[in-house]
């Protein structure tokens, strides 16, 4: 039998349409800015792995929560803390027992200038600096590390006079970054490169200084029935996604 | 009910927005008039950057005015040399910002006010022999006096309104940088509905009445109807 050229158009449209979609699916999964570098680097090995795709909204927690209370279209959610996860769960809007914590978060501080932050962080007590910039404590889990930081210092008073705050990690790191401030508390993932910060100086804050940041991820609702958003947090689990998760330097939970 | 900070970020917004208009207008008022009559080939130039906040997503005007005024940036530079040290985080900078973010809305009214006096009424004040200063303030002002009342409202409320800007270079200080735009919006973020709600409410009031004054009052004594 012959087959015409419309027939063999129409195969292989519907081979390119419909080819891959029995295996493959799309996952929307919103991400908190202090988690964007490894999540997209995660994001690139799951797609090669499994098939699917996951697509990353970056931004704060708090904003991702509020935005689910109200009808929001994200499947999983990656949080800066477990207190989101565990609101959107008692609010009903979780699939039960998929909250886990994936990383947990360090906290570092740092600034452009080399040689300026030393590894004992003294440049707070002496340093002539006039803007110390931290993620918001009302918003974000960064910003209450920082200033658990400060209180066990014994420096919150003196240095609050000094505080810029940035809605999130992103925008603190952003007033670095531009030198606008000096220095400032950001997460250690956002200036990690190969094991190293990358740029300027830093000192990563010891962990008796700070409560640690337990970062939980859950599957929304929405994302009850996409075969994507449940492999992705099992692939969050994998040996390939903490090897991730550790080289930017977060410490895994067990 | 409003909280003490909450009191705190309204009387900071009500005051950059007072600091701004008045430097919009002392601005404005100038290059406003310039635009109305100039046949300078520059007409088309300076008209279309002096509307570019207009379409400009405010985090972008934001993220300029970061980097520029920043101490790398060429306004950080100047800045400093003058000993102002940096602008963003204070004050002054939020003033300067939102000079730029809100001055079409005050140009604009003007150019259009300016443009409609037209030559008969100058050159009636020339033949008279008043000084340029003269014409300008018992000619120009009083007939453009709905274009003057309209640009300093909208050029009031829209700076109240300002987020964008005041997120990227604001840095959230109490009584220095943290406007009620941004209150809002942390309250939101912080799940704190009932806050918001309030202070929302408050903006919202706020700028119906004023949009409600300034239309009112502006159809009793209209543009056209003065130049008759």
């Amino acid at each position: 039998m012959l087959i015409t050229t419309f027939q063999r158009t129409s195969i292989i449209v519907a081979l390119l349409l419909f080819g891959q979609s029995g295996w493959s699916a799309t996952v929307l999964v919103a991400v908190a800015a202090n988690f964007s570098k490894p999540m997209t680097d995660i994001a690139a090995e799951f797609e090669k792995e499994t098939g699917h795709r996951a697509n990353l909204a970056l931004g704060s927690s708090g904003k991702f929560v509020s935005q689910m209370e109200n009808g929001g279209p994200f499947e999983v959610l990656l949080s800066a803390d477990e207190k989101g996860p565990e609101k959107l769960e008692q609010a009903g809007l979780t699939v039960p027992n998929t909250r886990f914590v994936y990383a947990l978060g360090k906290l570092v501080l740092w600034s452009t200038m080399p040689d300026y932050v030393d590894n004992q962080g003294k440049i707070l007590s002496t340093g002539d600096f006039k803007h110390l910039a931290l993620a918001d404590s009302k918003l974000a889990p960064y910003g209450v590390a920082a200033v658990e930081v400060l209180k066990n210092m014994k420096l919150f008073d003196k240095l609050q006079l000094f505080f810029v705050q940035g809605e999130n990690i992103a925008q603190t790191y952003q007033f670095i970054s531009t030198a606008n401030a000096e220095l400032g508390f950001i997460a250690l993932s956002q200036v990690l490169e190969n094991g190293k910060i990358a740029n300027g100086s830093g000192w990563i804050i010891p962990d008796n200084l700070y409560a640690p940041i337990r970062q939980g991820a859950v599957l929304l609702k929405n994302g009850a029935e996409n075969p994507a958003a449940l492999a992705l947090l099992e692939f969050l689990k994998s040996a390939p996604a903490l090897a991730i998760i550790k080289k930017y330097g977060y410490a895994l939970a067990q | 009910m409003l909280s003490n900070t909450d009191l705190q970020t309204l009387f900071l917004t009500f005051k950059v927005a007072s600091f701004a208009t008045f430097l919009m207008l002392l601005l404005g008022t100038p290059l406003a008039w310039w635009l109305a009559r100039t046949r300078s080939a520059w007409k088309g130039v300076i008209n279309a950057v002096v509307s570019l906040p207009l379409v400009l997503p405010p985090t972008v005007l934001g993220f300029y005015l970061l980097i520029l005024m920043g101490p790398t940036g060429t306004i950080g530079q100047i800045t400093h040399w003058l000993g102002l040290g940096t602008l963003p985080f204070t004050f002054a900078g939020l003033v300067v910002a939102s000079v730029l973010y809100s001055l079409p809305f005050v140009v604009q009214p003007l150019q259009t006010a300016f443009a409609s006096i037209g030559e008969q009424p100058l050159e009636a004040a020339a033949t008279l022999r008043a000084s340029p200063l003269d014409t300008f303030f018992s000619v120009i002002v009083p007939m453009a006096k709905p274009g003057f009342l309209t640009a300093t409202i909208l050029g009031f409320t829209h700076t109240v309104g300002e987020f964008g800007v005041v997120l990227m270079i604001g840095g959230n200080i109490p009584d220095k940088t943290r406007v009620v735009s941004v209150q809002i919006y942390n309250h939101v973020e912080a799940l704190e509905y009932t806050e918001a709600h309030w202070l929302a409410g408050y903006l919202l009031a706020f700028s119906f009445i004023v949009l409600l004054l300034l239309y009112t009052t502006l159809k009793t004594q209209p543009v056209t109807h003065q130049l008759k």
